[in-house]
């Protein structure tokens, strides 16, 4: 399989094997689709108990002020390149946000910790080259940026997940949503936040790469838990209403047509200073031409990214940016642009499928009850 | 061993008479993986052989299926609508697609035995 031999492998290369996964190539690694349970009983496990997810091919960077200065100085840095508020980012939270570029689009998406001595950041693995330079270039006067290569990152999503990781570590029971912290396991340091991809909750946690298979290993002992593919990834995120980076958001859309101006705090959205800052200001004053909805096409099949959306029976307005079989819905769901004035809840519109004209509703999302514990 | 026939885009069919049920192979829905949708053809339609006949649907994609023998379709798996599982479940019985009536038996040659289908299969690996 020489194809194979250009990839990367993550510390669970190994595992996945063994588990019976499918392997792909993703984002320049071999990443597992689905393991024999196949994709949509992977999805539902992941709803009802614990789906545990190898994520460790996205990047983690660690972030710091440079000659011992304040993280202050280091949040404030970030600001030039972020819409997000990062200098009122509390130790131990958790926050999602952008790079945007000058015309108000999104270079990538990402989750940036404050970790008290350190910002924490994830970001795509498709963009994290771009996103390292990015950062090099953008704060590399003012900041240390430290790639951490050599750590995993796995997830356990669903209701069981944290009750099975307050076997390991109880105090992890104490997070709420979107809080962070980093806890000793076996010798091993964990940094562990309380969010996830899926809608569900559960956790994040990063875990040196050399102790990654055992720790995984452990939870797999565990009744609850059940490996999770990227095939149930993408669908569960779909469901939950999530953006997939590439797909539903991109250098051509800003977060205010993706949805995502509430990630954009007050304080920011008043003083901008980060790339595209007045675009994106006058979308909020003014409304964006197009904005992101859910789509829940009539029948069965699956309508999918690329597909044309219609008013019914009339010009296209806009596109599908993701779709397909949602198996907590039971049917398809699909998200996509729609020109502002169609993006109301209940607005009857037809999608594309192989030439023929599928009735659709844009609908709220996310398409199930989210399952966050918020305190 | 089954009487089983099948084409090289990993069709099956049975003949009964000059009636040919078709369906996917077990590679084919192992390929797939889980099925979510069928699109059956119209009952009536008179297919040539390699036309696409309809389409199955996976988490992931779409796949065309293709009519192994030209025909007028006679019935449909009207099950598959509410159950498009079975396709992955139970390929060669419950998971059947489509019935055709055949008017040439002779295109049978060109399709692949069991044995001769496990061949190819192996070929592709």
């Amino acid at each position: 399989m020489s194809a194979d031999a250009d990839l990367l492998t993550t510390p669970l290369n190994d595992l996945h094997r063994e588990l019976g996964a499918r392997m792909v190539p993703f984002a320049g690694y071999a990443m597992p689709v689905q393991y024999p349970a196949g994709i949509l009983e992977e999805h539902k496990h992941a709803r009802t108990q614990a789906g545990l997810f190898d994520v460790s091919h996205m990047g983690q960077v660690r972030i710091t002020a440079k000659g011992g200065a304040p993280l202050d100085d280091a949040a404030a840095a970030l600001e030039r390149l972020v819409p997000a508020d990062m200098r009122n980012l509390k130790p131990g939270r958790q926050r999602y946000t952008q790079f945007t570029n000058a015309g108000g689009g999104i270079l990538d998406d990402l989750m940036v910790n404050c970790m008290g001595d350190h910002l924490y950041m994830v970001v795509n693995a498709g963009t994290k080259g771009d996103d390292i330079a990015l950062l090099q270039a953008g704060i590399g006067d003012t900041c240390e940026i430290e790639v951490l290569e050599s750590r995993a990152l796995v997830a356990l999503q669903g209701p069981k997940a944290v009750a099975v990781l307050a076997r390991l570590i109880p105090e992890v029971a104490q997070l709420s949503f979107m809080q962070a912290a980093t806890w000793t396991l076996d010798g091993e340091r964990l940094l562990i936040s309380r969010s996830g991809y899926t809608g569900e909750d559960g956790c994040e946690i990063s875990v040196p790469g050399h102790a990654a298979e055992a720790f995984v290993r452990r939870l797999l002992g565990e009744d609850e838990v059940a490996p999770v593919g990227l095939g149930a990834r993408d669908s569960l995120r779909l469901e939950a209403g999530l953006c997939l980076y590439g797909h539903d958001i991109d250098t051509t859309t800003t977060p205010v047509e993706a949805g995502l101006t509430w990630s954009i705090q007050k304080r920011r959205r008043e003083e901008g200073g980060f790339p595209g800052a007045d675009i994106i200001q006058r979308q909020i004053t003014e409304g964006p031409p197009r904005r992101r909805v859910g789509l829940k096409p009539e029948g069965g099949a699956p309508v999918r990214e690329g597909a044309a959306i219609r008013e019914p029976g009339g010009e296209a307005i806009g596109v599908v940016t993701s779709g397909g079989f949602g198996a907590t819905v039971g049917g398809p769901v699909a998200m996509g642009y729609v020109r502002n004035d169609l993006a109301a809840p209940g607005t009857a519109l037809e999608l594309d499928l192989r030439g023929k004209g599928v009735a659709a509703e844009v609908v709220a999302m996310p398409f199930v009850p989210p399952g966050f514990h918020r305190k | 061993m089954s009487d089983r026939l099948y084409s090289k885009d990993h069709e099956w069919i049975e003949m009964d008479g000059d009636i040919a049920t078709v369906g996917i192979s077990e590679h084919a829905q192992e390929q797939l993986g889980d099925v979510v949708f069928v699109e059956l053809p119209d009952i009536g339609r008179s297919l040539s052989q390699n036309e696409e006949a309809g389409v199955v649907e996976s988490v992931k994609a779409a796949s065309e299926l293709y009519a192994p023998l030209a025909g007028e379709i006679v019935e449909v798996n009207e099950t598959l609508v509410d159950d498009p599982a079975q396709v992955n479940a139970d390929p060669y019985g419950n998971g059947w697609f489509m019935r055709v009536r055949i008017d040439d038996t002779g295109q049978l040659d060109g399709l692949m035995d069991e044995e001769a289908y496990q061949e190819f299969l192996a070929e592709l690996e």
